[in-house]
């Protein structure tokens, strides 16, 4: 056990997860999520879970099986029009969808993760989604308090690691996965490809190994 | 009702006209193209030192991606493959929304459903149960240095989409600085709706009788290239 280092088949990292978790899971559009912690998931069956993504993919594909598949509880997240069934299901009552702007919701994630419990943002001020939150003028202007945005999962894509958990990731498939390592007490990383420690040069690596605690490969 | 510009020929002539925007206005100017009309901006844009942000992490937006080209690794905000620019660059999303928040962004071109005379903008939602989704827009337009607005004039039933008052959900308020629809172009200055642009097909007259907000005609007013 102890020579894979933080390596386990993607069976082994899936059953870490309790049914009723927060998960993040990290991607935009069908762009860099982890396909295949996703698509085992969805084969677990664990259910009652918060998924916490800026979208949940297209009906039935990537993470809308949870949905199709009824593990959802609740979404938080920004831009659920891709995915249609998620309206129809919060519309019938079936689950809880918080809406947060997408920048609000990026920098929430990442406060979580260095330690910052809220913030000030002028996004969604005196807007349905500002609603009942509290705000405060600086310099004329109004601005919403968010608060951070943790989980106890986050299930992140990169696309290269060396054994460490050293991160480095691929064009726009990087979007939320650097702050989703950050901001779970638990990070699962799926990677592509995994290299000696010593061999990513250090100027290049995204996310350096200590928030990273499991990592599975891609098969 | 028959449209005075067909909805193909108005897309067009927005695109267009917002693209003039950015010509010859110095270098390095940074923009973020919304979805449908926005992202057409792009194919008429003649400078090449105008660098497209795409919210989901690049800058550096090039044309959309054909054939052997698509990686569906590399998108823009729409999901559309997409290709790298010459000194492209990657980040996370909170890095992307840090240089929109932070004003390093020159302007963001989106579409909205409304404007009003107040320059606020409703572009996020129509309450039908059935959406649900605000994407990037509140943190665009609270964030861009210019928020300009790509729309058609009228609703597809012939509605003024230019009103007194927003009536759908706002995104944000008085963020608006112009608008640009297919019989006109709109600056607001000084909290005023100014018509500075009129097209060919309408006159002063008939513009008024299809946009609902109040607006003042510029002295030097302009005819919009069809």
């Amino acid at each position: 056990m102890g020579d894979r280092g933080k390596f386990r088949t993607v069976a082994e990292a899936i059953a870490l997860i309790q049914p009723g978790s927060r998960i993040m899971v990290g991607g935009f559009g069908l762009a860099g999520y982890p396909e295949g912690l996703v698509e085992a998931l969805a084969a677990s069956g664990i259910g009652d879970l918060t998924i916490i993504s800026n979208d949940l993919g297209s009906p039935g594909v990537g993470l809308g099986k949870l949905l199709t598949n009824g593990q959802i509880r609740a979404l938080v997240g920004n831009y659920y029009n891709w995915n249609p069934e998620v309206g129809l299901a919060y519309s019938r009552g079936e689950i809880g969808v918080t809406l947060v702007p997408q920048g609000t919701f990026a920098e929430a994630i990442r406060a979580a993760g260095v330690g910052i419990p809220a913030f000030y943002t002028a996004a969604s001020a005196g807007t349905e989604l500002g609603k009942g939150k509290e705000t405060k003028v600086f310099d004329g202007r109004t601005y919403v308090l968010e608060r951070a945005i943790h989980a106890d999962v986050a299930l992140i894509k990169a696309s290269r690691a060396d054994d460490l958990g050293n991160l480095v990731y691929y064009k726009t498939a990087r979007n939320f996965n650097p702050l989703m390592a950050m901001a779970a007490a638990l990070t699962i990383a799926e990677v592509d490809e995994s290299v000696p420690v010593g061999s990513l040069d250090p100027e290049s690596v995204v996310t350096p190994h200590i928030f990273v605690d499991i990592m599975v490969r891609r098969v | 009702m028959v449209p005075l510009v067909s909805e193909e020929e108005a897309k067009v002539r927005i695109a267009r006209r917002i693209a003039e925007e950015f010509d010859g206005v110095g270098h390095g100017l940074v923009i973020n193209l919304g979805v449908g009309i926005p992202t057409l901006v792009a194919d008429y844009i003649q400078k090449a030192d105008v660098f497209i942000q795409a919210e989901n992490g690049i800058l550096g937006v090039g044309p959309l991606a054909v054939g052997e080209r698509i990686d569906r690794q590399l998108i823009n905000a729409g999901r559309q493959p997409v290709t790298e620019t010459p000194g492209c660059s990657y980040f996370d999303s909170a890095a992307s929304f840090g240089m929109i928040r932070g004003g390093h962004v020159d302007a963001t071109v989106i579409g909205a459903f409304q404007v009003d005379q107040e320059a606020n903008i409703a572009n996020w939602i129509i309450p039908n149960g059935k959406q649900l989704g605000v994407g990037g827009a509140m943190d665009l337009i609270t964030g861009a240095r210019q928020v300009i607005i790509g729309m058609q004039h009228t609703t597809r039933d012939g509605k003024p989409k230019l009103v007194k008052r927003c009536t759908l959900p706002v995104t944000g308020f008085a963020e608006a600085d112009l608008v640009v629809t297919e019989l006109g172009l709109f600056a607001f200055q000084n909290g005023k709706l100014i018509l500075r642009e009129i097209a060919p097909e309408v006159t002063v007259e008939a513009l008024t009788a299809l946009t609902e907000a109040a607006f003042i005609t510029a002295p030097g007013l302009k005819t919009m290239a069809a």
